[in-house]
């Protein structure tokens, strides 16, 4: 049975929370935040200086050492025949020789090579790297987009028609991304595809059925909801026609223009490819530009377990088109300022090739080092913070965890870490974790935000 | 096939309420009628024949009743034909799926993060509690067995409740049991009492065999999470104070499961279960939350529902049954005097309600003809599931759609009754009102093909599609309303379909009523 396409790790020993936190204390590579006055210490003073994010989800782990950590000299069984990485706009930054449109590019984004959390379980590990938490205590915590919905969204003055929570176009499934929050933190997900004509949005565009139509039923369903005319105080049903009539408003109002990418010029929906992802990046900048506050753009087949290069040939140019693009269009347009683009998935992959079969040229998980990119939104471009040793093995220096990338992305967004997340069970529960929570950090990506 | 007249005859004065004066079954109606008298509150009228029969279909077997199950019932002369049906519907398979459904979501029973039963344990679990449900295994056994198994995950299902939790300390687990079996959250109790309650599960051991994935829990008498049995007998606590020795070779699990199935709260957390999954909420609400400063609504129903249940000997059916045949089950979602909340929270209107996000596509499929596709996200062991599973009786948390996501299906992390989201919102409604997925069941519906297909008249399709999608009869204006709308020229199969999709996405559809 082949163990690693699955979440591996065995049940690990249990050990007392203090215990966690002693051992926590005394790693090597890591210290338990403090509190999270240490993060609003560094915070406080910050105004919000991103407005939105675009997250583009990594699903399945991609490959560290084929993308944005080549390791030329680690040797063949390292590189297989990516081993020679280009040089980008920025002196000193190379980045993986499939990526000729993001090299020029690189003065707008950051990198970062030396996210760890050692965890090679997909469920697990994506948990981690979105929610800056351990699993394993009693709740499910919420991840970064469900906590910008809740500080950024409708309880917060948005007044916009689409949820503030979007994602194109599956879910990630895998875990529940608004945890504890619930259901109304959930991401909307579009479902259709960007690269077909028309973007068929789930419930938002129906092919055939005309406006006229839409109105002559509407009018019928109100004649013959005889229920309804039954009970006109009930709350319930005020809260059903309330959501009636906001869906109404996205099916025959301007709210679904967003969504349709007819209105953009031939040459612009070329530029970011006529692939699935390249239309969604398309689509997320029109999202930000109408206000949403939190795009996933849900890239899922990262997973190379088999015929790892084949895949990095085939996806890489779309992904590179995609990003690359949506780097420099959203600079041309002066929104890179107030938008973060968070690139990464939950993992990297073994660096060393396994080139026996079945696996002919795979990679398996690897959480141990990993990397991301991030820009816009405050964040510096042109920059790499932290380093993986010769074969992209080991971090070698500065590792970063999740909770301080996630923890830099609220700080740019100005959500303080000490709001509260309002908890089902009554739980003190806030944005960042606390001390005892007894989760590794090594501080905010303080190089790349600026003072 | 149907007469029209029989329909006009059989209506009241809405089709939802049958007038005349409220009749008290027995001591449970007393006891809630004197709390409505001694707070001068205005019941709502018993609720009609149509409203009964879809009610009870979807309150027992989360399934709607057939065209012909409706008719048959609302044209039965039988007086206690209600009685009967409930009778009927409590021996039917889908009364231990939806049950199941309901105590999945208690017990947490998914295959993946954060729980990770895995895929055949999460099965063998699920068909364990839905065997126990159908057979109605009295509830002290079916709480004693899930808390003193021991054994493989795979090979003695009920081990997997003490697998099913993210926090697998002492404490954590005397947690879950606080709020499975006692309804209370133990993070409200003083420190000491969780600490006395978590000696009792400080023993369980867990270790992983050869076998993928598989995992033994045991009695394991050398643990020292919070308090060995070093060959001396322990003192403990049980959360009612009584002090006890535990002897070291006695698995506490057994001592603690003994005294909980005797304990006044066991019995009262299940009876506040039960009424709240029929009557929308709690005598205690919410209805896993009790505690001093949450008292009952009506602490007089609930000491009698408790004493009922104990004494039929933890028969849930019976209990079911109980409440099932009380008028203060049958009346109407109509309320008398006006929105007034204290009405509500006595039980003196029956509240509207979404229907859960499975009960809801198994609606759908069923009027339409459709089936859904699911899969496991797991490839491995293949998880085979046939196109024709309701989506109640999908046995894995972690098994999913787009479309229950959106209705508010439960992640299974907590075991909470409230983690089931049953609120409307605007991307529901888009889904309902204009997604693909909803305009391609109705178009490729058997029922439209067999509308459209024959020499019916509009009030003909009018009635059978009321019969099959509102388990009624149209009153006279509805079909007046349909009648012209099949004339305003439009053609005969554009009014079938635009006629199904208004009346599945009416508030008669949608809500439990």
């Amino acid at each position: 049975m082949s163990a690693f396409f699955f979440d591996i790790d065995k049940q690990r020993p249990r050990i007392t929370r203090r215990e966690a936190i002693r051992r926590a204390m005394f790693a090597a590579s890591g210290l338990v935040l403090a509190n999270h006055l240490s993060f609003k210490a560094e915070a406080a003073p910050r105004a919000a200086r991103a407005k939105a994010v675009i997250q583009i989800w990594m699903w399945g782990g991609p490959s560290h050492t084929d993308i944005f950590d080549p390791k030329p000299d680690a040797g063949y069984d390292y590189c297989g025949p990516l081993k020679t990485p280009i040089e980008t706009n920025v002196s000193g930054i190379r980045i993986g020789e499939l990526l000729p449109l993001l090299a020029k590019q690189a003065d707008k984004y950051s990198l970062i090579r030396s996210m760890t959390h050692g965890n090679n379980g997909h469920e697990t590990a994506s948990y981690i790297v979105q929610t800056g938490r351990q699993p394993g205590g009693r709740t499910v915590f919420p991840c970064v987009g469900s906590v910008v919905s809740l500080t950024k969204g409708y309880d917060a003055g948005y007044k916009g028609l689409i949820p503030p929570y979007v994602v194109l176009t599956e879910p990630q499934g895998r875990f529940d991304e608004a945890g504890f929050l619930g259901q109304r933190f959930k991401p909307f997900a579009t479902g259709g595809n960007p690269a077909l004509t028309p973007f068929a949005v789930e419930g938002v565009i129906a092919p055939g059925v005309t406006d006229q139509r839409q109105k002559n039923r509407r009018e019928l369903l109100h004649h013959l909801d005889t229920l309804a005319q039954a009970l006109p105080e009930d709350p319930q049903i005020a809260a059903a026609t309330q959501s009636e009539n906001m869906a109404y408003d996205m099916i025959l109002g301007d709210g679904a223009k967003v969504f349709d990418l007819s209105q953009e010029k031939p040459e612009v929906r070329e530029r970011y490819g006529k692939s699935k992802f390249g239309q969604s990046c398309l689509v997320a900048r029109r999202l930000v530009e109408k206000g949403i506050p939190y795009v996933t753009i849900n890239y899922a087949g990262w997973d190379t377990h088999k015929e790892n290069f084949q895949t990095m040939r085939r996806q890489l140019p779309d992904m590179d088109k995609g990003l690359a693009t949506l780097l420099q269009d959203l600079s041309e347009r002066g929104l890179l300022e107030s938008t973060i683009v968070w690139w990464g998935g939950e993992f990297g992959r073994t660096p060393k090739v396994q080139w026996e079969a079945p696996w002919n040229g795979g990679r398996g998980h690897y959480g141990k080092v990993f990397s991301a990119l991030l820009a816009g939104g405050g964040f510096k471009g042109g920059q790499v913070i932290g380093a993986s040793d010769a074969r992209g093995e080991e971090v070698k220096e500065r590792p970063v965890y999740p909770v301080d990338l996630i923890g830099s992305i609220y700080a740019q967004m100005g959500i303080e870490p000490a709001t509260k997340l309002p908890n089902p069970e009554g739980l003190a529960t806030s944005v960042m974790p606390v001390a005892t929570d007894g989760i590794k950090s090594a501080g905010l990506l303080k190089e790349i935000m600026s003072a | 096939m149907l007469v029209l007249a029989v329909a006009v005859k059989l209506s009241a004065a809405t089709p939802y309420e049958n007038p005349g004066e409220l009749k008290p079954q027995g001591r449970l109606d007393e006891l809630v009628f004197a709390r409505w008298h001694a707070l001068n509150l205005t019941p709502a009228q018993l609720c009609s024949d149509p409203v009964f029969v879809r009610r009870v279909y979807l309150d027992l077997l989360g399934t709607l009743p057939t065209a012909t199950e409706a008719q048959h019932f609302i044209l039965d002369r039988t007086p206690d034909k209600r009685r009967v049906l409930i009778d009927r519907l409590l021996a039917r398979d889908e009364y231990a799926d939806y049950l199941a459904l309901k105590w999945g979501d208690l017990l947490r029973i998914k295959a993946e993060f954060p729980i990770n039963l895995w895929p055949n344990a999460a099965q063998s679990y699920h068909r364990w509690v839905h065997d126990a449900l159908r057979d109605n295994l009295p509830c002290d056994q079916f709480a004693r067995r899930l808390l003193t198994a021991s054994g493989s995950n795979f090979e003695n299902p009920p081990v997997n409740f003490y697998r099913a939790m993210q926090n697998r300390s002492p404490a954590g687990i005397a947690q879950t049991v606080a709020l499975t079996f006692l309804g209370e959250r133990a993070d409200h109790w003083p420190s000491n009492d969780l600490a006395n309650l978590a000696v009792f599960f400080a023993n369980v051991g867990y270790k992983t065999t050869a076998e993928w994935k598989e995992e033994i829990v045991y009695f394991n008498p050398a643990a020292t999470n919070a308090g060995a049995l070093n060959g001396s007998p322990l003192n403990a606590v049980l959360p009612d104070g009584t002090k006890l020795q535990l002897s070291p070779d006695q698995d506490p699990r057994v001592v603690f499961a003994d005294w909980l199935v005797q304990n006044p709260q066991f019995a009262r957390s299940f009876v506040n279960r039960a009424w709240a999954w029929l009557l929308g909420r709690g005598i205690v609400q919410e209805p896993d939350d009790f505690r001093a400063d949450n008292p009952p609504v009506n602490p007089e129903l609930l000491a009698f529902l408790e004493q009922e249940f104990v004494s039929s000997g933890y028969d849930f059916k019976q209990l079911y049954r109980l409440i099932l045949n009380s008028t203060t089950y049958q009346i109407s979602s109509l309320p008398s005097g006006g929105g007034d909340p204290a009405a509500a929270a006595n039980f003196a209107v029956y509240p509207l309600r979404r229907l859960d996000a499975e009960v809801l596509i198994d609606a759908l499929d069923q009027i339409t003809g459709a089936t859904e596709k699911y899969s496991s996200a797991i490839p491995e062991p293949y998880t085979f599931i046939p196109d024709n599973l309701r989506s109640i009786a999908l046995p894995d948390g972690s098994i999913t759609s787009s479309f229950l996501e959106m209705f508010g299906r439960p992640s299974r992390d907590t075991g909470l009754e409230s983690e089931r989201n049953n609120r409307i919102n605007a991307a529901q409604k888009l889904t309902l009102l204009n997604s693909s997925q909803m305009q391609k069941k109705i178009e490729a519906s058997r029922m439209v093909e067999f509308q459209t297909s024959t020499n019916r008249t509009p009030a003909e399709i009018t009635t059978g599609m009321y019969l099959g999608i509102l388990s009624r009869f149209p009153t006279a204006a509805e079909t007046k309303t349909a009648q012209d709308y099949f004339q305003s020229g439009i053609g005969k199969r554009q009014a079938v379909v635009d006629l199904a999709w208004a009346l599945m996405n009416s508030t008669e559809f949608l809500y439990r009523h």
